[in-house]
């Protein structure tokens, strides 16, 4: 798989609401290859502090070699990013990880993400439909407000969304996995990405019925497997760790150690 | 006196002791993986030397994560030596970096003396691996986990081993955790070492204050970064004046002017280390930097100005 180290213009900040903001980037390079859930390691500030990339996922692709990025402030290096502005450049590595594989040929999809973790579904979601398969998204956020402008873009692609927030401001009033027993039977494949309770919970609805993908997030350094930071348990193994940024970010339900 | 054209490249080759270097741009151990991780961003058979992740008899699985935690100007972790052992980094490994043309200096840590003789041994005759680098700071698991880097007298049991096995060079990476390096320095050399890197990472820790906990599962961690970079500056300066053997620079070298300030202190040549993480094309731009600083100051050869400090 190619990667590339590049500075890449950035062309549109959009302030989603909260502390949520999406960045519209030019590119080609990783445009061309990126595929759902593989993420690119940004250059948050210009000096050595603070002095490691962070990892996103990318979140959306738009023609002309376009990737967008959407993050919450969480820390430093988020705060910094927020601050950027349109025509400056950010320097990406990527795009690194292993992507979602795709659903088999028949039966439904369905898509939950929680908060940020919604982020690589939008993604998925795009490629989906350019395969002719409309999933079923089911979103869920704290508040409203962290909502509105990603359900209008999965109404646009084409895809049926069901709400749930933790204030009750919009739609169910409660979990994203609250939505699930409602499910049709006749999904046969889910995607997730989120906070870990919900992926745990998703994952304990899915059992053995459902093939079930998780997208994991961690700290890490390099997202190339070189630091071994991003170390991960390995089910029923006391002596091995998966790294997400080489074996993940996806991860089979399965292979994950749920708490 | 020297006559060159100032159009030529400068002389960028160093000797580490019987080892010939095109340049003196080497990585880190422990941050550069087994090399293949960074070949999609980077020309490996452009750096110095690559020196692979620490090597141990066995696999070792590592730390419970967290493992790593950024701080200010630098980052811990606690990895916990995790690697693939000898067997599959010879099988799995080797073939790939053979290949690269590059010089490879496998890092080795062990538990015991006995181990490091014996990593030294099975690698004695493997080709392409240009030279060894020993890692003293892991724990003496029958001195109760005390380092070998921290015992002058355990440091050099462990190099005089090495040495009597290797079928390479021998360099020995020091530990900053230390009351006087160039006490440690001096042991080591005269152990057989043919020479030394430094420094290791210091040991540091960070608190998560909402949690009350620390923020490393091994609540320990070794700082690295351009935090540590004055303090290993200092070290590599005392030690380059302490022994006559070469010294290897590292400690949070991220440009060439960090890496030239080594090499004016006394430095053969370099180690980037965490800046890989951050800048996976550092090494080349450091390699870069260097060759344009040479040139700006009419120096025909990285070797005039090994040591060049005034006062």
């Amino acid at each position: 798989m190619p990667e590339f180290q590049t500075n890449c213009t950035v062309v549109q900040v959009e302030h989603l609401g909260a502390d949520i903001f999406r960045l519209t980037l030019e590119a080609p390079d990783i445009a061309e290859v990126v595929r759902p859930a593989q993420f690119v390691m940004v250059s948050c500030g210009t000096d050595q502090d603070p002095l490691l990339r962070r990892p996103f996922s990318v979140h959306g692709k738009q023609a002309g070699g376009r990737i967008q990025l959407l993050f919450k402030i969480v820390g430093r290096g988020t705060a910094l990013l927020a601050q950027t502005r349109v025509g400056q450049d950010l320097s990406l590595v990527g795009p690194l990880g292993r992507a979602f594989r795709p659903p088999p040929p028949t039966g439904e999809v369905c898509l939950v993400g929680g908060g940020l973790g919604i982020a690589p579904l939008f993604f998925l979601a795009q490629r989906l439909l350019e395969q002719g398969r409309i999933p079923l998204v089911l979103l869920g956020a704290g508040s409203a407000v962290e909502l509105r402008q990603l359900r209008q873009d999965f109404h646009e692609l084409g895809c049926p969304v069901h709400l749930s927030t933790v204030d009750g401001s919009l739609g169910h009033h409660g979990l994203v996995t609250e939505l699930l027993p409602a499910l049709s039977d006749k999904v046969g494949k889910l995607y997730t990405c989120g906070p870990v309770p919900m992926m745990a919970a998703v994952a304990r609805f899915c059992g053995d019925r459902i093939a079930c993908e998780v997208s994991l997030e961690t700290h890490m350094a390099c997202g190339l497997g070189a630091c071994l930071g991003c170390a991960i348990p390995v089910p029923g193994r006391s002596d091995a760790y998966w790294h997400v940024c080489k074996h993940g970010p996806v991860f089979d339900a399965a292979e994950v150690v749920w708490p | 006196m020297t006559i060159y054209n100032r159009a030529d490249s400068p002389d960028l080759s160093v000797h580490i002791g019987a080892l010939r270097l095109a340049n003196p741009v080497m990585t880190a151990s422990g941050t550069f993986g087994y090399g293949a991780e960074f070949a999609g961003l980077l020309d490996l058979s452009s750096l110095g030397a690559i020196i692979v992740k620490g090597i141990s008899l066995a696999p070792r699985a590592g730390n419970p994560p967290p493992r790593i935690v950024e701080t200010a100007c630098g980052m811990l972790n606690a990895i916990g030596l995790e690697n693939v052992g000898l067997e599959r980094f010879l099988k799995e490994k080797m073939p790939y970096l053979r290949q690269c043309g590059t010089p490879v200096v496998v890092n080795i840590l062990g538990d015991s003396v006995d181990e490091y003789a014996l990593l030294a041994t099975r690698l004695a005759g493997v080709e392409g691996v240009a030279a060894l680098e020993v890692n003293i700071s892991c724990p003496n698991v029958r001195m109760g986990g005390v380092a070998f880097g921290a015992e002058p007298q355990m440091a050099a049991a462990v190099v005089r081993a090495v040495k009597e096995q290797a079928g390479q060079p021998v360099i020995v990476k020091l530990s900053p955790n230390v009351t006087d390096i160039a006490l440690m320095a001096r042991a080591v050399e005269d152990a057989g070492a043919d020479a030394l890197s430094l420094i290791n990472t210091l040991i540091g820790m960070a608190i998560d204050i909402h949690t009350r906990r620390p923020k490393l599962a091994n609540r320990t961690g070794g700082l690295s970064g351009p935090a540590i970079k004055p303090i290993a500056l200092r070290m590599v300066w005392q030690v380059a004046q302490a022994v006559s053997i070469p010294v290897i620079g590292i400690g949070g070298i991220a440009t060439a002017e960090d890496a030239l300030e080594f090499i004016l202190a006394g430095a053969s040549a370099v180690q980037v280390g965490t800046a890989n993480f951050y800048n996976p094309r550092a090494t080349q731009e450091v390699l870069d930097g260097i060759s344009a600083y040479l040139r700006q100051h009419h120096e025909p050869s990285l070797q005039a100005i090994i040591g060049g400090l005034h006062g």
